[in-house]
């Protein structure tokens, strides 16, 4: 056999269990369709590390968010990813409405929800003054978080890595073929891999690859959410995020600042026949325009410097699909992972990977790698600690991307780290170059020139994510 | 007789002029001033531009090199003109105003450099 | 301690610093952020530049070797590769490679940091995000600087003058330019612009259109533009779908002003640049500002020429003790007139005044008014203003010295 295990997907989920994994003693593998980690649901979400109010009690749903949302806390510390507890708000904009957020409150006891609190809407207005004036009541989540969701892959992917697990990229698979002792993973590169044990993480795509091993068929329906990013004038606008009453349809279009602070909106949840088709359509972004404005009539629409669409995969059950297949042996799923999955990613990341190392009867491995160290961030230091790494390596004084701040040395890492960048959105999602206001438009030539000289991929080759998404042509 | 239908270029006015040429005898209508009827006779009888372009450079600072013809040329003779340019590579350094190629496509008209490109170190 | 600092090494930072020397400061500082000197001018590779300045027609890198080579002449010195991070009025952190992180005192600053283009996020066109989407200025660096071709099926959103150029600059390199698409019922660039960039080339030229959709889920394959009402609506049924591997948007241009307003400074809602009086003062002590960080300009000349006053403004600033008066006139708009720069005057000027401004709508035989204190004192007939154009007009300091108390200057148009 040529791995123990082999984890299909490389989003949050599939990088936490590959994390997990790599502490356990085994041969451990990580492939990925796309060129980068991060390609699919991970890169397209609200960022949100939700206190866990909204699942219903007793659902995995409910038990992995708040779990995990600890773990998340706990880990940031030393994985070193992009987190900060920004607390939230559930308002409600009618007296009407108001018994609703005393169920929530009621709701969010059940699951193990800590540091709650009913406000008044003028109690709320205090603390985020740019909330509409038609908040009549709030549930303050104090211990609601926002995090990087690329930050977060990126360090598990690495923490793995380091541990010792491999990744293949540009790696589709095609079909899985039992075999004695384990499975066949066929792709669509010319070898096929062979493994004790597979682990399904592939997002929308987890019904196809649950379905081609297992009779218990799942079904996955990819939905649709659009937002709009605004540019960091917005930063301080809000600094909680605010979600309006949950419905049928989900928790609604949400007001949150991103980790960074800046404005961001949305989503919407449109129900998609074609898995991939993560285009805007003016209908989306009207609708979530009209309901950010709900919540605030002061959102600065000129302000917009991008939308852009995600997908989250919703299997018929409604809840999350993790676990060993009863008729499939050494196959476990991680499927259906749709909100709240980046708050419950570590979470469904341990539990699998206990799972799979039961099954194998694989101990933790001595010493792990625990403690990720994170690439240098120059504008968050001091200037003397600033200066001392310019005088180290001058490339950190050296500024590409001007709207983020972002110096020469930021990009070479990101190319050069573990599992380093290869496309312009590789390094969009790692150092936020090209992420600002000006969308790339200044610094994504510096920035090909950067991955032509340290990934050594000609210009003209350089993608902007897949495969076939090149930017420029070929030479005049 | 020809006629000819033409957009003025000397001002925002951007007159619609129609000229009708006869042998020599040129008739302009629909411009306002004297910029325009002279605009209208040259563009009917000799139209000519200045081509811009860049050509590839080796071993310099610079990956491209800026060149203008140093006069206007043809109209007509614009595109086999910039396909030439667009096959030329020249070696660094480059001074402005260095001919780049001469007397282009036969038009007696110089191609030069409009910037300085340094050797690369 | 420096008497001035200039931040940006383009068209205007070089003509804010020779005005400074011509006034007498030796202690000058430009700070550029890219690897060269002349700012945009390097990659606008087409001819057009300097008539006004140089009385011939020169392109974008000879006008800015002029400026560069004055600029040597005088042995001002410039950092390259070097950032500003911020500003305060008397001193100005920067960051590069050599230095680090360092902070520096200087009496005056000048602002000049140029425009940055809107991108497609300001837009929200809806549809797929594949790569093969660039601002027009992007797409120029990259074939102009890197000698690489953006794509080969081109339609340009916006038919300002770097749309218009790109569309030639395309054709000449080989691609196909199927379109360029305007949402206005009149194109803001030079109508010698439309003639030579798309006319020559049969390039069709769609007013009141919009793209109304981007297909391809990896490289642009399809663009859709749409006919649009007088409210820039799109109409249904007037789709018109090109197969284009490239969208170009040429869809403005904002003043790049993160530094102004990190430090404090009041910028118009109009320009996006800061409110100056006839100095160039921001209202923030010391701090001048020229350019398109300023406004956005439509010729360069018009840039040299304002940034050299702003220099010169900043110089004396510097040299002497004696600070402007307190004492601002408000200068407001009527009419078409959109703003005006300069938006105050001082009222103890002792020089006649510059003032430039944009009209909101194309107007054929109007009149430029001036009126102080609600008399009307210049009168001066336009055969045509139009939105892609700067208006310019002089105050002379004789009109005003005429008055006692000044209360209000108004500047518009007028039928």
């Amino acid at each position: 056999m040529d791995y123990d295990a082999v984890v299909i997907g490389g989003g949050v989920i599939g990088s936490a269990i590959v994390r997990y994994l790599s502490l356990y003693d085994m041969k451990t593998l990580l492939v990925e369709k796309e060129e980068d980690i991060s390609s699919g649901t991970t890169k397209a979400n609200s960022g949100i590390v939700h206190a866990g109010y909204d699942p219903e009690p007793d659902t995995l749903k409910a038990k992995l968010n708040v779990k995990g949302a600890k773990m998340i806390r706990e880990e940031s510390e030393k994985l070193h990813f992009d987190y900060k507890v920004n607390g939230a708000m559930v308002v409600s904009f009618s007296p009407d409405d108001d018994y609703k957020i005393d169920e929530l409150y009621e709701r969010g006891i059940k699951n193990g929800v800590e540091d709650m609190e009913i406000l008044s809407g003028d109690e709320a207005r205090k603390i985020e003054p740019n909330l509409s004036e038609n908040v009549t009541k709030c549930l303050y989540l104090k211990s609601s978080a926002i995090v990087c969701p690329f930050s977060l892959t990126q360090a598990l992917a690495e923490n793995a890595y380091e541990n010792g697990a491999e990744f293949k990229f540009n790696t589709k698979v095609e079909n899985i073929e039992r075999i004695d002792g384990g499975y066949r993973v066929i792709t669509d590169t010319s070898s096929s891999i062979t493994t004790r044990t597979v682990i399904n993480a592939a997002g929308v795509y987890g019904d196809a690859i649950n379905n081609m091993v297992s009779e218990k068929k799942i079904h996955i329906t990819a939905r649709r959410g659009s937002y709009m990013l605004f540019d960091n004038e917005t930063k301080g606008m809000f600094n909680s995020t605010i979600f309006q009453l949950p419905s049928s349809k989900g928790k609604g279009v949400l007001v949150t600042p991103t980790v960074h602070g800046n404005l961001m909106i949305g989503p919407n949840s449109v129900s998609i026949p074609d898995k991939d088709d993560t285009s805007t359509t003016a209908f989306d972004l009207d609708y979530i325009s009209k309901e950010a404005l709900k919540t605030s009539p002061y959102i600065p629409f000129r302000k917009v410097i991008t939308s852009f669409s995600g997908i989250r995969a919703h299997e018929d059950s409604g809840d999350f699909i993790v676990g060993e297949a009863e008729d499939a042996p050494g196959f476990f799923n991680a499927a259906g992972i749709e909100s709240p999955g980046l708050s419950s990613s570590l979470a469904i990341g341990e539990m699998v990977a206990k799972m799979v190392a039961d099954r194998l009867e694989k101990n933790k491995k001595e010493n792990p790698i625990l403690e990720r160290k994170a690439p240098p961030r120059p504008r968050e230091m001091s200037i003397d600690e600033r200066n001392k790494l310019i005088k180290a390596n001058p490339t950190y004084g050296k500024i590409v991307c001007r709207c983020e701040e972002i110096s020469e040395g930021e990009i070479i890492d990101a190319i050069t780290r573990p599992l380093g960048a290869r496309s312009l959105d590789g390094i969009k999602r790692r150092v936020r170059a090209g992420m600002g206001r000006c969308q790339g438009g200044f610094c994504s030539p510096k920035v090909m020139e950067l991955i032509e000289k340290y990934a050594s991929i000609p210009f003209d080759e350089i993608n902007k994510n897949s495969l076939g998404s090149n930017i420029t042509m070929e030479d005049k | 007789m020809e006629r000819f239908e033409l957009t003025c270029i000397g001002c925002p006015l951007g007159c619609l002029m129609t000229v009708e040429k006869n042998g020599d005898e040129i008739n302009v209508k629909g411009n306002t001033c004297l910029n325009g009827e002279r605009y209208a006779k040259e563009e009917v009888t000799a139209p000519k531009r200045i081509l811009t372009q860049s050509v590839r450079v080796r071993d310099g600072v610079d990956k491209m090199c800026s060149v203008k013809t140093s006069a206007p040329i043809p109209k007509d003779m614009i595109i086999k003109a910039s396909e030439t340019i667009r096959e030329k590579t020249v070696d660094a350094p480059i001074e402005i105003g260095k001919i780049i190629i001469s007397n282009i496509c036969d038009t007696g008209v110089d191609v030069i450099a409009t910037r300085e490109v340094r050797k690369k170190a | 301690m420096y008497d001035v600092v200039i931040i940006g090494g383009g068209p205007a930072g070089l003509s804010a610093a020779l005005g400074a020397k011509k006034k007498g400061c030796s202690n000058i500082l430009i700070i550029e952020r890219s690897e060269k000197l002349g700012g945009i001018l390097n990659q606008c590779i087409h001819n057009g530049f300097g008539l006004h300045t140089f009385k011939e027609e020169l392109t974008g890198p000879e006008y800015a070797y002029r400026y560069i080579k004055m600029v040597e002449k005088e042995e001002i010195p410039f950092l390259l590769n070097t950032t500003v991070l911020s500003i305060s009025p008397h001193s100005v952190t920067y960051i590069n490679e050599e230095e680090g992180v360092r902070t520096i005192e200087t009496k005056a600053i000048v602002l000049a940091m140029g425009c940055r283009e809107r991108p497609r996020g300001a837009l929200n066109i809806p549809g797929d995000r594949p790569s093969g989407i660039f601002s027009a200025g992007t797409a120029q660096y990259l074939t102009n600087i890197e000698g690489k071709m953006p794509g080969k099926r081109v339609v340009i959103l916006g038919s300002g003058d770097i749309g218009l150029i790109m569309a030639r600059r395309m054709t000449l390199e080989g691609a196909k330019v199927l379109a360029v698409v305007e949402l206005m019922p009149y194109s803001s660039g030079l109508k010698r612009n439309i003639v030579q960039c798309l006319d020559d080339f049969s390039i069709p030229l769609l007013l009141s259109h919009t793209v109304t959709k981007i297909e391809g889920r990896k490289r642009v394959e399809r663009i859709t533009v749409s006919a649009v009402d007088e409210k820039r609506k799109p109409i249904p049924g007037t789709e018109i779908t090109y197969d284009a591997d490239t969208l170009l948007l040429s869809v403005g241009l904002l003043p790049e002003n993160e530094l102004s307003r990190k430090a404090g400074i009041t910028l118009s809602p109009v320009t996006g640049g800061p409110i100056v009086d006839n100095s160039f003062q921001t209202d923030s002590d010391g701090i001048f500002a020229c350019g398109n960080v300023l406004h956005v300009h439509d010729l360069v000349d018009y840039v040299s020429n304002e940034a050299e006053k702003a220099g010169e403004s900043a110089a004396l600033y510097a040299l002497s003790d004696r600070k402007p008066s307190k004492k601002k006139i408000p200068v407001s708009v009527f009419g078409l007139a959109r703003y005006t720069v300069p938006e105050m005057i001082d009222e103890d000027t002792k020089e006649d005044t510059t003032i430039r401004f944009r009209v909101s709508n194309v107007k054929k035989d109007g009149k430029i008014t001036v009126r102080v204190n609600g008399e009307e004192v210049i009168s001066k007939k336009k055969r045509i203003m139009a939105p892609g154009e700067m208006e310019t007009l002089i105050i002379p300091k004789r009109i005003l010295e005429k008055y006692e108390i000044i209360e209000s200057i108004e500047v518009g148009t007028e039928d």
